[in-house]
């Protein structure tokens, strides 16, 4: 890890909002590489505003990102061409959809949504990205016989490590999720966390999750900001504010999670 | 009847100029769909509306045009649009390759070579190579803009996942002056080497979508491929029945209801010629 002093990804200010209504106001943070950051709070509370405002897909009305690149130099997200953002957004960041439909090409054999990147940053040799895709699909705990059947044939559990190793295979250092457990059953939840947690220590991975769920929170991440109303009220180091919430909103969001 | 109510080439000179323009703009920027405002033709779309407005646009008094449908000159699609020209402009036309200055085609390009002073103009159905890949339109203008051609080898993996090799027989995408990625029309494979330093200007117009693009002289045309798995250009393997060639591109044609085939030169003008010489030697 180079640089571990400086913070990866730096949101100084970040405030949108949608003509009169305010999506999130004056997020500041700063992310450090191997660092999760989950955001909780309730719907409308401004989290995928957040996270779409982190990941270029929404310019801020106020405020900047800022992001250390892999030549060391930190640079404002809004001054990189179109060009490069889309080539960050590809090889040095990974984006986990709630829905895996809007990350995953459905039509489009497993194992060419694995290679899409690799082929997009200019591997041509086909024997090595099909490699690398079962390589991944393994990872993932995919059968890799089914490497040639498109995400359409795949249960919603197996498509959200479809779409976990589709963005991986390019060895990004930031990764966003946005609910990546959302509409998954618990057991296939459990496990799906089960495998984020290694694939996190393991690489080494940034991420920024939005989460509605604390289990989530709790279990991945390191650092937990909780938002509402598009501010963020509260935020530490995870277990300090899931045990000890200051807030009255967190303390409510705490204390309405059902008892194991 | 000389049809004395059109102007010359049927098309008025206003719309020659704007789809000149166009051609112009096609021609400095290799492979570059460039929009032009497409006009109703007195065909069905999909009967080459977009190559007969190019070769309206081009074509002047002392032009000779050859126009081929599959490879020939004598089918449906060709014998009309060289009617319609020979009404409307009365150049002189032909169905010799070497003879003609302008060559309209639908899906071949003929087996002579060409040369300088000829022009190639191809009757394009769908000129977006990542249509069927990217449906949006505002997306694939902006993946050319960017060079983002990882998708079109999602295809050709694809291709070889299910196949085993790369399946795709025609319309197969090239990346031409090593910038934008073209489909070079339903022409089949075989004749893609054929577009790479082709010594004439090659210009598609499609009529329906309303885009031209252009692929100058001697320019570099590539066939996209993978590494382990090049390009081939594919033909049956086969000779021609009528004039014995190995190495043209082949029709196959029912001859009755016994199992009989026969292959021959798609290219009808080719393939008359070799006979034609065939007997004078």
């Amino acid at each position: 890890m180079s640089e571990p002093d400086v913070p990866l990804l730096v949101a100084e200010g970040v405030t949108k909002y949608y003509g009169r209504q305010l999506g999130c106001r004056d997020v500041s943070f700063s992310l450090y590489q191997g660092e999760v950051l989950a955001v909780v709070g309730e719907s409308g509370s401004g989290k995928t505003t957040l996270l779409q405002l982190l990941s270029t897909q929404l310019v801020p009305s106020a405020g900047r990102v800022r992001y250390r690149l892999r030549d060391g130099v930190t640079r404002d997200l809004a001054d990189l061409s179109e060009a490069e953002q889309r080539f960050l957004f590809r090889t040095d960041w990974g984006y986990v959809h709630q829905d895996a439909t809007l990350g995953l090409r459905m039509n489009v054999s497993a194992g060419a949504n694995v290679g899409e990147r690799l082929m997009a940053v200019g591997w041509r040799h086909y024997g090595r990205i099909r490699g690398s895709a079962v390589q991944w699909l393994d990872r993932v705990e995919i059968d890799t016989d089914r490497i040639d059947d498109p995400p359409l044939t795949y249960s919603g559990g197996m498509r959200q490590r479809l779409q976990i190793a589709r963005n991986l295979v390019t060895q990004p250092r930031l990764v966003f999720m946005d609910e990546p457990t959302g509409g998954l059953d618990v057991s296939v939840q459990a496990r799906l966390l089960d495998l984020l947690r290694g694939l996190v220590t393991e690489l080494g991975l940034a991420a920024v999750i939005v989460t509605h769920d604390l289990a989530v929170a709790r279990l991945l991440s390191h650092r937990i900001m909780v938002m509402k109303g598009g501010e963020v009220i509260e935020a530490g180091l995870t277990d300090q504010v899931l045990d000890d919430p200051r807030e009255p909103y967190t303390q409510l969001l705490v204390s309405s999670i059902l008892p194991a | 009847m000389n049809a004395p109510a059109y102007n010359f080439a049927y098309l008025d000179e206003q719309t020659k100029r704007m789809i000149r323009r166009a051609i112009l703009k096609a021609i400095a920027i290799p492979g570059y769909q460039v929009p032009f405002a497409s006009r109703e033709m007195p065909m069905p779309y999909g009967w080459g509306t977009g190559g007969v407005q190019v070769t309206a646009s081009i074509l002047g008094p002392d032009d000779v045009l050859k126009v081929i449908d599959q490879g020939s000159d004598d089918t449906t699609n060709a014998v009309s649009i060289r009617k319609f020209f020979a009404k409307t402009a009365a150049v002189r036309t032909t169905t010799r390759t070497a003879e003609a200055t302008i060559i309209q085609t639908r899906h071949r390009i003929p087996e002579t070579p060409l040369s300088e002073d000829q022009v190639l103009v191809f009757q394009v159905p769908i000129p977006e190579p990542l249509r069927f890949l990217e449906p949006r339109e505002t997306e694939t203008r902006r993946m050319h803009a960017l060079a983002d051609y990882g998708l079109m080898h999602v295809k050709l993996y694809e291709d070889i996942a299910r196949h085993g090799h790369i399946a795709t027989t025609y319309a197969y995408p090239v990346k031409v002056d090593g910038r934008y990625v073209m489909d070079p029309s339903p022409t089949p494979k075989f004749d893609n080497p054929k577009m790479d330093d082709c010594a004439a200007l090659q210009l598609f117009g499609a009529g329906r979508e309303k885009r031209i693009y252009a692929i100058p002289p001697h320019t570099k045309v590539v066939s996209l491929d993978f590494e382990d798995h090049p390009f081939e250009p594919s033909r049956t393997p086969k000779t021609c029945g009528l004039c014995g060639a190995d190495d043209t591109y082949l029709d196959e044609v029912v001859t009755d209801d016994k199992g009989g085939r026969l292959f021959v030169c798609s290219d009808s003008d080719y393939c008359g010629e070799r006979r034609g010489a065939e007997k004078t030697a």
